[in-house]
């Protein structure tokens, strides 16, 4: 049976007094938002914080606001994203993000916050104490050697959110609060390539609030792969966005790739390639082909390296195709073996 | 405390844990209760309050068989502390039918081969009857997909959809 470590349960009503006990704790205390990512690392003894700081009494950050722009609270649960006709019509590559994390029970306790700030994952490092210690452990936790390649200088643990691709062809900004202050980044300058240290934020930092523009004449959408539709992290996620001028002509886009690296990889070769055009399937399957290249999978999730590699580009295809206006409801159906139609009934 | 985990950190008895007074509203029923600090609802359920009910499976929250209710929508035990469940209305499937009357649930899974081993069926049931609260005349497609975070390993699935279909005819013909 696994039995969560001893640790300290600290609860605090205010953002303020989050930070202030973060602050004074240190890096012995990690934060705890829904709990789905972090429960079961601590169960794993991959992370074995002293103070637990719960961010779940903190009303502030539970809050969705629609003004200039559209504010989500990043308490916010991936459940209460699905509910919103707002992200839905207006940021559906948010929407379909957050619909097709885990499973409902998962999407009811887990965060936006803590989607976005989800550890990197492994297969040599999502095991058990008793598994890892028997592999003299990795680098990412106790050990010294990347497993997945033993001569890399850093770990190759993987990038497994499914809203930050989303957010980041979103150009979504995160607000990030700490004791003495708060700041507003571009949420894709909160993550660093490394397996360890994912995220660039301080540690006493806690992102408290995703903003996004306002934006009418944005299409968005995303496209995961995992094997079962339901609760797998993915092996895949492609998000992509655009801007249309009245004839069709891409004006701006932004098409990144999750899950292929230990950070939401931004495509802008791909970008490069769509700019300027109409899609026709010529144009695509050129972006298709550049935004392909920044997938560099390691062989340490689910399926074989040579298959994830090549689909990236098919799942690019399938995301433009879907911003061009072509119906992708019986091939998303097919591919994600998941109806997002019933998600959120 | 060396740089490694500690091996005597893991599993089963961790002593000296801070009890701590909670009480918690399960089945319509406030129990109050001296309990670890860091356990989990599932682990109260069970240990603390002799529910035993809700299932142990993965413990990591890739099962569904520890699924309770929380005012009403599933959540999974395995990943909640007890102290977090302070003032939430817990439901498990003790209190999901009335007095010695199943619920119709229960019947339909009885009757149409939806519980097998039944491992897997508490979880089941309060997935569905979430479901069925909110939606009482659910489509194949809308059953799937909120059964979709709980795993079965003997039915494959499909009398699992056909038992919640049947349950939510009859509740719809009691309640017409």
């Amino acid at each position: 049976m696994l039995r969560l470590p001893r640790f300290r349960y600290m609860a605090p009503t205010q953002i303020s007094e989050a930070a202030r006990i973060l602050a004074s704790e240190g890096a012995d205390a990690m934060l705890l938002a829904g709990g789905t990512d972090l429960f079961p690392n601590m169960k794993r003894r991959q992370q074995t914080p002293a103070t637990v700081v719960a961010l779940r009494d903190v009303e502030r950050m539970r809050e969705i606001g629609s003004g200039h722009c559209l504010t989500i609270g990043a308490g916010i649960t991936l459940t209460e994203i699905v509910q919103s006709d707002l992200i839905r019509s207006r940021h559906a590559g948010l929407w379909q993000a957050a619909a097709q994390v885990a499973s409902p029970q998962l999407r009811n306790m887990a965060t936006v916050g803590g989607n976005l700030c989800l550890d990197t994952r492994c297969n040599y490092y999502d095991q058990t104490l008793e598994w890892r210690k028997a592999i003299d452990f990795c680098m990412k936790k106790d050990g010294e050697v990347c497993w997945v390649a033993p001569g890399s200088p850093k770990c190759l643990a993987v990038s497994s959110t499914d809203t930050a691709p989303a957010l980041v062809s979103l150009r979504a900004k995160v607000k990030l609060t700490a004791a003495d202050g708060d700041r507003m980044i571009r949420l894709e300058d909160l993550y660093a390539n490394d397996g360890i240290h994912y995220l660039t934020k301080d540690h006493g930092e806690i992102l408290t609030l995703v903003e996004l523009d306002q934006v009418d004449d944005w299409k968005s959408t995303y496209w995961k792969l995992r094997r079962r539709g339901s609760i797998d992290f993915p092996v895949l996620g492609v998000a992509a966005s655009a801007k249309f001028a009245d004839d069709g002509t891409v004006e701006n886009c932004r098409v990144v790739l999750g899950a292929v690296s230990s950070a939401p990889i931004r495509a802008l070769k791909a970008d490069a390639a769509l700019i300027g055009n109409r899609l026709s399937d010529d144009v695509i399957a050129q972006a298709a082909e550049a935004g392909s290249k920044v997938a560099k999978p390691m062989d340490n999730t689910d399926f074989t390296l040579h298959w994830r590699k090549k689909v990236a580009a098919r799942f690019v295809t399938y995301a433009l195709r879907e911003l061009r206006g072509d119906d992708m409801r019986e091939m998303r159906s097919r591919v994600a073996r998941h109806d997002l139609e019933a998600v959120g009934v | 405390m060396s740089e490694r985990t500690s091996l005597l950190q893991i599993g089963g008895a961790v002593h000296n844990r801070d009890k701590i007074r909670m009480t918690l509203t399960v089945n319509g029923e406030d129990s109050e209760i001296l309990a670890d600090g860091t356990a989990t609802l599932l682990e109260v359920l069970r240990e603390e309050l002799g529910l035993p009910g809700t299932k142990h499976g993965c413990e990591l929250g890739e099962c569904g068989a520890c699924t309770v209710l929380l005012d009403g929508e599933p959540a999974l035990s395995c990943l909640l502390l007890a102290r977090q469940c302070e003032g939430l209305d817990i439901t498990t499937i003790e209190g999901i039918s009335h007095g010695n009357e199943l619920h119709p649930l229960q019947d339909a899974f009885a009757d149409l081969g939806g519980s097998q081993c039944g491992y897997c069926t508490p979880g089941f049931i309060l997935s569905s009857a979430a479901l069925l609260e909110r939606k009482p005349d659910p489509s194949r497609a809308e059953i799937t997909e909120a059964l979709s975070g709980n795993l079965c390993r003997c039915t494959g699935y499909n009398q699992i959809f056909e038992s919640v279909e049947e349950a939510a005819r009859k509740i719809r013909e009691e309640n017409s």
